[in-house]
């Protein structure tokens, strides 16, 4: 390359392009279905706008604000197309409030476009209608899996194939999936709006959730064309990202991009050479990303001195994730804060699987028969039986206070659970040294 | 304003077995749902409470037959139909239906106005 032939000056402006469609989608997306009141239309007039940049930021260079250029052009190609099409009826409309407070009564759907951004839209201030966007397509009435898809189309910009990739689906599957949840908001007329204070703490959670799920799929998944996933760990932190800066008074949205940024300082070094799963006390600390541990480090300390009632489960999260990524080695781990932590965490989230990581941390600070006392509360429970990483949990314990033979039964049972090579292979090789058949690892 | 369909799904059994006390009870919440509807904004256009499935009659392909559409634990036993802002709202007022043997389904009724267009 050159740097200034023809070529070189296509590749900066498609570069720019895709750039300005990783950042700026959302915000382009928000602001022009306030204008065109139907989310079809909406994507249509941005994908447009999109290929129209290609074209004129060749002949004209990039703009200085990309997505104000997109938005601008979005929003005209809106007004075009509600000006030839008004008196067709909408395929999806969607239901834009006037105000953003939940008292204002909507105008009727099929009325004409705010009096404002009608007129000569690119000398407003363009409103920033993510929050709006986000919140839509996380609504309660549709279903986590749409909200999911939704999410990934509408605010993320990614076609339905990709989607489809990302969630191992057939792309029809997906397809029909997103056009299923456009039509509900559509007929069953779900605002486009943020909920108010009372609905807030609930809907943010749903939000929170699924950008979570977004992340843990591209995060865990044994299997699957392994870019789409890593790209998926990317946008779930691109989302929680803008919602923290969207949301800064949210502590758990805080809490959130937190723990993302924290676990993902560690992905490097999640798995052997040979594709084996690492635990926690064997990864190769060193190899952390210091400078994501730092920011998500940050965000917890940040968030822990406001004073909003007690800590969320995401923060809290957060906060272990913390406690881990700060320690020099598994063993100089504070066990001690990592318990009270987890207490605090299981009264925000009383889940069987808190529990069972509570008991972990209370094993490493208080001893073995501690932790084991714990699993068998949480075995009479009954809820996870059937739950691989219990009978694991409790074999390891067993096995630190030198009861081999309940060691080596337990993780026959925890074996028996499991489908996935890596585990089989980790847990047939403890059955092996419990069993006196290998040199005990410490 | 839309309107939505609240219908109350209950198991039943709830009404036979908790015997007149438990009448008089939902005779009371759903008196002062009616009210609520109003406070909150929207508008009761109607609804009604329906006799239970022991006394349904079902007909598919012109083939009658004693009993419900399907048969299932909570069983459709009312109605209200209102006027709501859109879903959110429709939802906030729903939440305040009675429907202590089950809950209830809030569906978006068809708009017919536009569709010749």
């Amino acid at each position: 390359m050159t740097g200034d032939g023809p070529e070189a000056a296509d590749h900066e402006v498609s570069a720019a392009v895709a750039d300005a469609h990783r950042r700026e989608w959302a915000f382009v997306l928000a602001a022009t279905a306030r204008v065109a009141r139907d989310i079809d239309v909406a994507e249509e007039c941005v994908q447009d706008a999109y290929v129209a940049a290609l074209d004129a930021w060749t002949r004209q260079g990039v703009p200085r604000n990309p997505g104000a250029w997109l938005t601008t052009a979005a929003r005209r190609r809106a007004l075009d197309v509600q000006r030839r099409a008004r008196t067709l009826r909408r395929k999806l409309p969607l239901l834009i409030e006037p105000g953003s407070g939940a008292a204002t009564p909507s105008a009727p759907a099929g009325a004409p476009p705010l009096a404002g951004p009608a007129a000569g839209c690119e000398d407003d201030v363009i409103p920033d209608d993510r929050l709006r966007l986000v919140f839509t397509c996380c609504h309660p009435a549709l279903a986590r899996e749409a909200q999911v898809a939704l999410t990934l189309r509408l605010v993320c910009g990614l076609a339905t194939a990709e989607i489809a990739r990302a969630f191992l689906v057939p792309e029809p599957t997906m397809a029909a999936r997103v056009t299923r949840a456009k039509k509900k908001i559509s007929a069953a007329r779900i605002p486009y709006r943020v909920p108010g204070p009372a609905e807030l703490p609930d809907r943010l959670d749903a939000v929170l959730t699924v950008i979570h799920l977004l992340y843990t799929t591209g995060h865990t998944a044994p299997a699957g064309p392994e870019l789409v996933r890593a790209d998926l760990v990317e946008r779930a932190i691109g989302l929680a990202r803008m919602l923290r800066e969207l949301m800064p008074d949210e502590r758990e949205a805080r809490g959130l991009l937190a723990l993302l940024l924290l676990t993902d300082a560690r992905r490097a070094t999640r798995s052997a050479a040979d594709g084996r799963l690492l635990l926690l006390e064997e990864q190769d600390r060193s190899r952390w990303d210091r400078a994501a541990i730092a920011e998500g480090a940050d965000l917890v300390t940040g968030a822990l001195r406001g004073r909003q009632g007690p800590p969320g489960r995401f923060l809290l999260q957060a906060a272990i994730a913390a406690v881990h990524a700060e320690a020099p080695s598994y063993a100089d781990t504070d066990w001690p804060q990592l318990l009270r932590l987890y207490d605090e965490l299981l009264r925000a989230w009383p889940t069987p699987v808190v529990a069972l990581n509570r008991a972990v941390a209370h094993a490493m600070a208080d001893g073995p028969e501690a932790g084991l006392a714990d699993i068998e509360a949480i075995e009479r429970d009954g809820r996870l039986a059937g739950y691989r990483y219990l009978p694991a949990a409790r074999a390891d314990l067993l096995r630190r206070l030198g009861r081999d033979q309940d060691a080596a039964e337990a993780y026959r049972i925890a074996l028996g659970l499991t489908e996935n090579a890596a585990e089989q292979a980790f847990l047939a090789a403890r059955i092996a040294e419990v069993s006196g058949a290998s040199p005990r690892v410490e | 304003m839309s309107q939505y369909l609240i219908l109350i799904y209950e198991r039943e059994s709830g009404y036979a077995e908790g015997g007149p006390e438990v009448w008089e009870a939902a005779g009371k919440a759903h008196g002062r749902f009616a009210e609520q509807v109003g406070e909150k904004g929207g508008q009761m256009l109607g609804g009604n409470a329906l006799q239970p499935t022991s006394t349904a009659t079902t007909i598919r392909d012109d083939i009658v037959t004693d009993g419900p559409f399907t048969e299932t634990k909570e069983a459709l036993g009312g109605y209200y139909l209102i006027e709501a802002r859109d879903l959110d709202h429709a939802l906030e007022i729903a939440k305040l239906c009675p429907a202590p043997f089950g809950g209830v389904e809030v569906r978006p009724i068809m708009d017919m106005s536009g569709s010749a267009g």
